[in-house]
């Protein structure tokens, strides 16, 4: 813990990291920066893992290893999420998300 | 001992599986054989069962009723539980010979007759289905087996008499035949209810008890107030007049001849139609003494029956209808015969004698469908109006069926003149009018028996497409087997062996009846020798003189036409219509109002699948946003 | 006010301007740069908690691949100088209403709730060692069923990646 550093900013910080996040994938429309905006909503839980960890139980390390387990996944969904990405520029020559729509009624 | 009578109707079950299942991929002939020989092994099982049963041992007493083996099937409750089993007694063994030696016998005619037929295969392992099914129902032990096994001699009769099932007709035939034969064991069934929920029993070992210990239940309940036994077993015997084709259910029997003929042979002649018979005999014991009313109304059917059969058969020009009319009025007399039957020693002579003559009837009937089969295979036709002169081409044909016709009319001493005699005298003493109508009906079967033989056999030379030649040696051995049976099966001692208390009582022959009836039947064959020996106009000018009675008969008095004119023009029309208007406009119109609005609905909201990851996002968002409000700030 | 609050502020100053930033920038390189920043001041973070591991894991994953592996691929599907034109009116609406919305909602929640009073420790357990010990041990506090489990993953998805951006049959497939 920070002395002098309420638990409550940094998980007000994280919140609105998270809320951006999510604004930001709602908004844009091209399949590269709404990936970037998933990263940051993962970053910011992984702020918030770390942080109860810190404040609430600094004697253990399960928001520790569940944050690097966050990162280890986001890697893993970021490959895959820009393979798929490659691919659909291939077929479609552009990366909008509105143009991805194939799988509808 | 007799642990092996359970491989009798396995043969044929495992003949039908296996030429069902594999027929199509051997060649026909190979099917035809296997179903024969395999019903061979079946016959000779039967007849070894029936001579150690009837011979074997001296009996000094009544025969015992033998179950060797039985095992338990379904439980409803403790005391009513559905067995399969063997039952052999006196009338199921004899049922069993008549049953496998007239399929035997069509099994090997069929090689013959059906041959090169499209669906050889088909043909024969239905066969084996009929006979498998007919053998359960005849060992039944109990009476929810015989029920079984009943329907399944239904459905095979339906698939065998619609064998040529491109032929409209055929296929109207076995619609026909199934349709009226399950609305007569929908009455069949009901009896059974009644009588299983009075008794707690199916068992005919105890529902067959002459002490009647298990219908103590029944005393004092009546229905409308005719007791309640009586209403058992009308219903019963409803089943058993729907089988047998007993007057008003006998409308499908005469279609049934669309059939091959082996398989009218077999089915509508033999075995099947006198399953009716052997139901009551079956049960006569119950009959007579729970339900002696019944007995009274199956008397008064039988003989009517036979009657009205016989005068059909007379104005019939289809020589396998002819045959069926006179399969309904010999289907009568037993019924009949039963009917005016007591119980014990010579009081049961009914009884004997009903079993005597379905004995004697299944040979020579099934001998006069061969050898109408014969004949219809030798000339193309059926109608005894494109016939004649035909002794000279078919000789064996022609005097077996000569044999066969003297044995019907009851010409001594062949066989149906010892099994008609005893039913005559039977009715004699018991019931005068009766007595009188069967004795009518002995002059009229000997003379449209012999109207058919005169018009094929003799009168002038048609004009054939090919000389007609005599039939395969395949069709004629069964033909002169039958022919020997026919002749020979009277000196059968069936008061000994087949009797309503199952013991031996002494017969005589009774010449006040025999001598009278020897000599209609001889009158009656007299007069088709006169009008049908040469070819005359005297028939025609009597069919005009009698006129509308002529056309009625002939047209088989329009019961058809009857049965016709009430289910569809008023039971359809009153009530299916009705019940078809609720089903399609409220029930159907409110499933598929459940859908069109499912499907509307589906319709109108598929815009918002719009395939675009953003709106769902958002939904996402925003559903959990609002779950969290309401599950953080209102629980 | 100690040194730690001021970098503690600073860092999160940086962290909420360039997340906004990564978010509306229409250049999507600068998009990238931006996401850079966010997650290396969100190592700082870590750094700040003591926990000096997790910033590492933070700094190489994170900003060294997560944001190559980005870079490359927006190098792979666009112009450098491509600008993107401005989002959907409707879309932003949703997106800024939802986020609003939310952290309002989550804010006022954070606020009003009752957290227990913080601990002080003397000594954290996060050292290296201590990390080591339970990433892989398998007794209580043991990670090594989640840490194999991850590793599958990994490896699943690396071969997912290259089965799907491999080029395929397909003859129209440029790049």
């Amino acid at each position: 813990m920070i002395e002098g550093i309420p638990i409550q900013h940094f998980l007000i910080v994280s919140t609105i990291m998270f809320f951006i996040g999510i604004a930001g994938f709602i908004m844009r429309r091209n399949l590269i920066t709404i990936l970037m905006a998933i990263e940051l909503i993962l970053n910011s839980v992984n702020i918030n893992f770390v942080i109860f960890n810190r404040y609430l139980y600094p004697d253990q390390l399960q928001g520790h290893f569940f944050a690097i387990f966050v990162v280890g996944i986001a890697a893993a969904e970021a490959s895959v999420a820009i393979a798929l990405i490659i691919n659909i520029y291939r077929k479609l020559k552009n990366i909008d998300v509105e143009n991805v729509n194939e799988l509808r009624y | 001992m007799y642990n092996y009578t359970i491989l009798i109707p396995l043969i044929p079950l495992v003949i039908f599986l296996v030429t069902g299942l594999l027929g199509m991929k051997w060649k026909p002939i190979i099917s035809g054989l296997l179903g024969t020989t395999g019903l061979g092994i079946s016959w000779v099982l039967s007849v070894m069962t029936a001579i150690t049963y009837f011979f074997g041992s001296h009996h000094e007493g009544a025969f015992e009723t033998i179950i060797p083996f039985e095992k338990l099937w379904l439980t409803f409750s403790e005391t009513l539980q559905i067995k399969m089993g063997v039952l052999l007694d006196p009338i199921s063994v004899m049922m069993l010979v008549v049953v496998t030696t007239i399929s035997f016998m069509v099994h090997i005619y069929s090689l013959g007759y059906m041959h090169g037929e499209k669906g050889f295969q088909r043909f024969y392992a239905f066969l084996s289905l009929f006979t498998f099914s007919m053998l359960g129902l005849v060992i039944a032990t109990n009476i929810f087996q015989m029920y079984i096994f009943w329907e399944l001699v239904g459905v095979s009769s339906f698939l065998l008499i619609g064998f040529y099932y491109q032929k409209p007709s055929a296929v109207a035939a076995s619609k026909k035949a199934f349709i009226v034969t399950r609305f007569a064991d929908f009455g069949f069934l009901i009896g059974i209810l009644i009588l299983s929920f009075i008794t707690k029993t199916f068992d005919f070992a105890k529902l067959t008890n002459p002490d009647g210990a298990v219908f103590a239940n029944a005393a004092g309940m009546s229905f409308m107030g005719i007791s309640v036994m009586t209403w058992a077993m009308v219903l019963v015997f409803m089943g058993g007049a729907g089988k047998s084709a007993m007057f008003p259910l006998h409308i499908w029997l005469p279609d049934a001849m669309e059939g091959p003929t082996p398989v009218s042979a077999l089915i509508h002649a033999a075995t099947m139609v006198v399953a009716g018979v052997y139901l009551v005999a079956r049960l006569f014991v119950v009959y007579h003494f729970q339900a002696p009313d019944a007995l009274e109304i199956i008397a008064y059917v039988g003989g009517f029956t036979s009657l009205f059969a016989a005068v059909i058969a007379i104005t019939q020009h289809d020589i396998k209808r002819v045959l069926a009319f006179s399969t309904l009025s010999q289907l009568g007399y037993m019924m009949l015969s039963l009917g005016v039957s007591g119980y014990g020693g010579e009081e049961g002579l009914g009884y004997m004698a009903s079993m005597f003559h379905l004995f004697t009837h299944a040979m020579f009937k099934a001998l006069l469908f061969l050898a109408a089969g014969s004949i219809i295979h030798a000339v193309h036709s059926n109608y005894m109006y494109e016939m004649g002169g035909l002794r000279k081409y078919l000789p064996i044909t022609h005097i077996t069926f000569l044999i066969a016709c003297l044995t019907i009319a009851g010409v001594p001493p062949l066989s149906g003149f010892f099994s008609k005699d005893e039913i005559l005298v039977a009715a004699f003493n018991h019931n005068k009018i009766l007595f009188g109508v069967e004795f009518l009906v002995a002059g009229l079967t000997a003379f449209y028996m012999f109207r058919l033989y005169f018009n094929i056999f003799w009168g002038k030379d048609r004009h054939y497409h090919h000389t007609p030649h005599e039939s395969p040696l395949t069709m004629t051995i069964p033909l002169m087997f039958l022919a020997f049976a026919s002749i020979f099966s009277g000196f059968l001692p069936f008061h000994s062996m087949v009797t309503s208390d199952k013991m031996h009582f002494d017969t005589h022959l009774h010449l006040a009846v025999a001598v009278p009836s020897v000599l209609i039947g001889l009158i009656g064959i007299a007069f088709a020798w006169l009008l049908y020996k040469k070819e005359s106009k005297v028939p025609e000018k009597l069919a005009k003189q009698f006129g509308i009675l002529y056309t009625a008969t002939y047209n088989k008095f329009y019961i058809d036409e009857i049965y016709l004119f009430v289910t569809k023009k008023i039971i359809f029309n009153y009530i299916s219509r009705p019940v078809a208007w609720f089903d399609r406009h409220i029930v159907d119109a409110f499933m598929v109002g459940i859908g069109t609005v499912t499907e509307k609905i589906s319709y109108r909201i598929k815009g918002m699948q719009s395939g675009q990851l953003q709106h769902y996002a958002f939904m996402f968002v925003a559903g959990v946003l609002i779950l969290a409000l309401v599950l953080v700030y209102y629980i | 006010m100690s040194f730690n609050i001021i970098m503690f502020y600073l860092f999160s100053a940086i962290i909420l301007v360039f997340s906004l930033l990564t978010i509306t920038s229409r250049r999507i390189l600068r998009a990238a740069v931006y996401l850079l920043f966010v997650l290396i001041a969100t190592a700082g973070l870590y750094f700040l908690l003591e926990y000096q591991f997790m910033a590492a894991v933070q700094l190489t994953l994170y900003a060294g691949g997560i944001v190559v592996l980005i870079i490359f691929s927006i190098l792979l599907t666009h112009h450098i100088s491509h600008r993107f034109k401005h989002p959907d009116l409707t879309k932003m609406i949703m997106g800024i209403a939802v986020a609003v919305v939310g952290s309002a909602l989550t804010i006022y929640t954070i606020l009003t709730y009752p957290f227990p009073q913080t601990i002080t420790v003397t000594e954290l357990p996060a050292t290296m060692e201590n990390i080591g010990m339970q990433l892989l041990g398998v007794e209580k506090n043991g990670y090594v069923l989640p840490f194999e489990l991850i590793s599958i993953l990994l490896l699943a998805a690396m071969v997912a990646a290259i089965i799907v951006a491999k080029k395929g049959n397909d003859k129209n497939a440029e790049i």
